[in-house]
């Protein structure tokens, strides 16, 4: 027999005020959320109040001003096009080269760890510092002076860590067999990624690139260290021209204490924000319809 | 089946969304016997385990119909508070689960969070008496339950079952993520705990319940084809179906 | 005919490739170096002109007014005055988000919430920055008539909301990582759902919880443009929300709108600044990792 099973104690379970504590936390926790989700809608709103009316075919098109109703993002729209796209050229095939190298390629060494961890490390290093960066190298250094390339240099140092960490993960999602299949025909390595490997991941890398890409175009910190908070009442024609840029024109009007500027930054605003909700709807997008 | 029944199900079935997992199962479990049910992977054996403690309840898209009565009260009637029917009927589960904790803290949860009145010292003591378990941790109470090994984590989580007093314990395939020699322990345990307390297992070895069970009921594809005293089961199957699984036809 | 020879060419061939491919990888080995390279050099001439002593231990900052004064403290100061009031906020907020969304929420709640959040998160700086501006201050300034048009209580409460998706999401993680078989083990000895979310569940992921906080505590000390439109950019010792401080990060960005020359004591404060920030969100971010990777292998 048992040595004796535990019996007799007594216990109070309160059971209805344990409940009741449950219940009372429960609601405790609701109103987190509906703070985060309240503030989401507040800002929206308010955002859509301001920047809506600031809206029209002449803001669109219009260069910067000092008069408010003369005022429009010409110049910002076309900086940031310039800078998205430099952006891409640069980060896209250093991003995925990386990716490669480190998915298809390094040995399992103290190297490539290192190698790993630093690209974590770099993902996590702040904007600003990014920034300093290309004024002293870009900017000064390389004599690059406040130029598209210079910004769109120092903005891609800073999306890099984050394609190549989507790129590597849209790699690693390949299956073996797929190498396997190819190497089996006689592929070379870079055959076998050319052909087998790079269009089963390119889902994954096009939606971490545009993901990258929707962070570089809502950057200011970075392009205002470089000192590209200027008057810019011209299009940007080449990659060594003086630029604006949507963050740098929404910033400059919101520190404007006038508050016919504020709404001008409003309006700017939706306008970013629309671009880069479409960016990330189409990342979403390219992720479902190719995986799975 | 003549002596008092603990736990009585009428016309039990359960649903995870579309899928019927058992359906129209009534048994009733003698009080302080050995139950053990058996069947095929799929069967429902561990979904009708879990139905005498609601912990279907923590499954969003179960759906259960029918009753299941305890000492004949209904454990799905409105106002049944599920933490309590927990307390009375304990449950051990296929793989040991001792909280990150220390062995003490492990014992002492189920009695803070229930009340426990008494010494909290002294009950953590009998509960591991209980679980043959006292003489191997007894000078290192205070270490981390997760340094046990697989077999001295399940009795702690039957120890820890037995503190809070329950009637019934229900195991769910306990010794399957055990070496022999745990498993053994395993059984020698039920065998003294046999008497004190009502013991519901699901095993998915057949000669396990034919070594510790007093009943045993054989469940196949949702439905409950035959249930008697165990003995009767392994020699005398009335449904060629048990008699098809006990003699290894079918797996 | 020739007779064509596959091998030599594309070994070529293949070497190159693999060549580039290994020379990207290791652009972030350069990026690394060049970070700590330019941020070292030039503060190495700012501290030829200033003790360290002095720019670690000095509590006026006052780089280009004489007397001059390098000591950071009051730039540190304001930076987590204004981080560790975003954090009273986002914290717990996003704690108690993570347990609701994780222990509580029916799947359709959560399907809703979850996307609120990532949008929330995916908010550029400037926009938080504007929100910060036009509508949290006026409203600090209805609520205490003494408030400034720069005060710190702003650019906190707009960081905190900016933080707050990171603490709800990567708790939410933790937590989620948190095995079913011990939920299980806590319901199965008469716990409530409420008891097992804040006694198992949550101290079983504390690790990971406190990997999150650190990592929204080093977002919000390298925030840059919120504090720069709502914080103001006078460096002082003051612990008082509702006034005006400079945060480093203000700083940095206050100097380079400044158009300092190369070489000048004030572009070297740029860096030693940037130096001492970017060490400080090093140190965060390793800890932070170093929690994860700990949290993760306790549950094998």
């Amino acid at each position: 027999m048992s040595p004796g099973a535990p019996r007799g104690g007594r216990f109070d379970t309160r059971l209805e005020a344990r409940r009741r504590a449950g219940v009372r936390f429960m609601w405790l926790c609701r109103l987190a959320v509906a703070f985060g989700v309240a503030s989401l809608v507040v800002l929206l709103v308010s955002l859509a109040a301001d920047g809506l009316p600031a809206l029209s075919f002449e803001f669109l098109t219009s260069y910067p001003s000092r008069f408010p109703e003369r005022a429009g993002i010409r110049s910002a729209i076309l900086g940031s096009a310039w800078m998205l796209a430099l952006v891409a050229v640069m980060s896209f095939p250093l991003g995925v080269g990386a990716a490669l190298y480190l998915e298809e390629y390094a040995p399992t060494n103290r190297f490539t760890t290192l190698l790993k961890t630093n690209i974590a490390n770099l993902a996590s290093v702040p904007s600003i510092v990014y920034g300093i960066l290309g004024l002293a190298v870009f900017v000064r250094f390389l004599a690059l002076e406040r130029s598209l390339l210079a910004g769109a240099a120092t903005l891609s140092l800073l999306v890099l860590p984050i394609v190549n960490i989507a790129a590597r993960e849209a790699i690693r999602a390949v299956p073996d067999s797929l190498r396997e299949a190819a190497y089996a025909l006689g592929a070379t390595r870079w055959q076998a990624i050319r052909h087998h490997v790079l269009p089963a991941a390119m889902p994954g890398i096009l939606s971490g690139t545009i993901l990258g890409l929707s962070r570089a175009g809502g950057e200011t910190a970075p392009l205002l260290i470089i000192g590209a908070l200027t008057f810019i009442a011209f299009d940007p024609l080449s990659p060594m021209d003086p630029f604006t840029a949507l963050p740098i024109q929404i910033f400059n009007w919101t520190t404007d204490p006038r508050g016919e500027f504020h709404a001008l930054a409003a309006g700017a605003i939706v306008v970013l924000l629309g671009v880069l909700l479409m960016m990330n709807a189409a990342a979403i997008l390219i992720r479902n319809r190719f995986e799975r | 089946m003549a002596p008092e029944a603990v736990l009585e199900t009428v016309g039990l079935g359960v649903r995870y969304g579309e899928t019927r997992v058992i359906e129209d199962i009534s048994l009733t479990i003698p009080t302080r016997r050995v139950v053990a049910f058996i069947g095929p992977s799929g069967c429902g054996k561990s979904t009708l385990l879990r139905c005498f403690n609601r912990m279907n309840d923590l499954v969003p898209t179960a759906r259960v119909t029918g009753r299941v009565l305890f000492r004949g009260r209904d454990l799905y009637a409105p106002g049944v508070e599920p933490a309590d029917v927990r307390r009375a009927i304990g449950m051990v589960f296929q793989k040991p689960n001792p909280f990150p904790k220390s062995i003490f803290e492990n014992i002492a949860f189920g009695l803070r969070i229930n009340g426990f009145q008494d010494d909290i010292g002294d009950r953590v003591e009998a509960s591991l008496r209980a679980a043959a378990l006292w003489d191997e941790v007894s000078h290192r109470l205070d270490a981390d339950a997760l340094g046990l090994s697989a077999g001295q984590q399940q009795r702690l989580c039957i120890a820890r079952a037995l503190a809070v007093e329950p009637e019934v314990l229900l195991m769910d395939e306990p010794a399957s993520a055990l070496d022999p020699i745990a498993t053994g322990r395993m059984e020698d345990l039920i065998g003294e705990l046999r008497g004190d307390y009502t013991i519901v297992i699901v095993t998915h070895n057949m000669q396990q319940a034919a070594r510790i069970s007093d009943d045993t009921a054989f469940l196949y594809m949702g439905e409950l084809v035959e249930y008697k005293e165990t003995q009767r089961l392994f020699t005398n199957p009335e449904d060629e179906r048990t008699e098809a699984y006990i003699t290894g036809r079918r797996g | 005919m020739r007779k064509s020879e596959p091998g030599s060419a594309s070994r070529v061939g293949e070497r190159l490739i693999g060549a580039l491919l290994f020379s990207s990888g290791a652009l972030s080995i350069v990026a690394t170096v060049g970070i700590v390279v330019v941020l070292l050099t030039e503060s190495l001439g700012f501290f030829a002109e200033v003790s360290p002593v002095e720019f670690l231990a000095g509590t006026r900052w006052s780089p280009d007014l004489v007397p001059r004064s390098f000591g950071i403290l009051p730039l540190v100061n304001g930076t987590l005055l204004v981080a560790g009031g975003a954090a009273l906020i986002a914290l717990p907020v996003g704690l108690a988000t993570a347990i609701y969304l994780s222990e509580f929420a029916s799947i359709r709640t959560k399907r809703t919430v979850k996307p609120a959040l990532e949008i929330l998160a995916g908010i550029p700086t400037v926009v938080y920055g504007y929100f910060a501006v036009t509508l949290v201050t006026p409203v600090l300034r209805t609520l205490f008539p003494g408030v400034g048009v720069f005060n710190a209580a702003s650019a906190a409460i707009v960081v905190g909301i900016m933080i707050l998706p990171m603490v709800s999401s990567l708790s939410e993680d933790a937590l989620s990582a948190v095995p079913g078989s011990l939920r299980e083990a806590a319901y199965g000895v008469g716990a409530t759902r409420f008891e097992v979310a804040t006694r198992i569940v949550v101290p079983a992921g504390l690790p990971g919880i406190a990997a999150s906080f650190i990592l929204a505590i080093s977002r919000a000390i390298a925030e840059t443009i919120v504090v720069t439109l709502a914080a103001g950019a006078t460096p002082g010792m003051t612990l008082d929300l509702l006034q005006s401080v400079q945060t480093m990060t203000a700083y940095i960005v206050q100097v380079s709108l400044g158009d300092a020359p190369s070489g000048s004591i004030e572009y070297r404060t740029l860096f030693a600044v940037g130096l001492l920030l970017f060490l400080i969100t090093l140190a965060l971010n390793l800890l932070s990792q170093r929690m994860t990777t700990r949290f993760r292998e306790s549950f094998r």
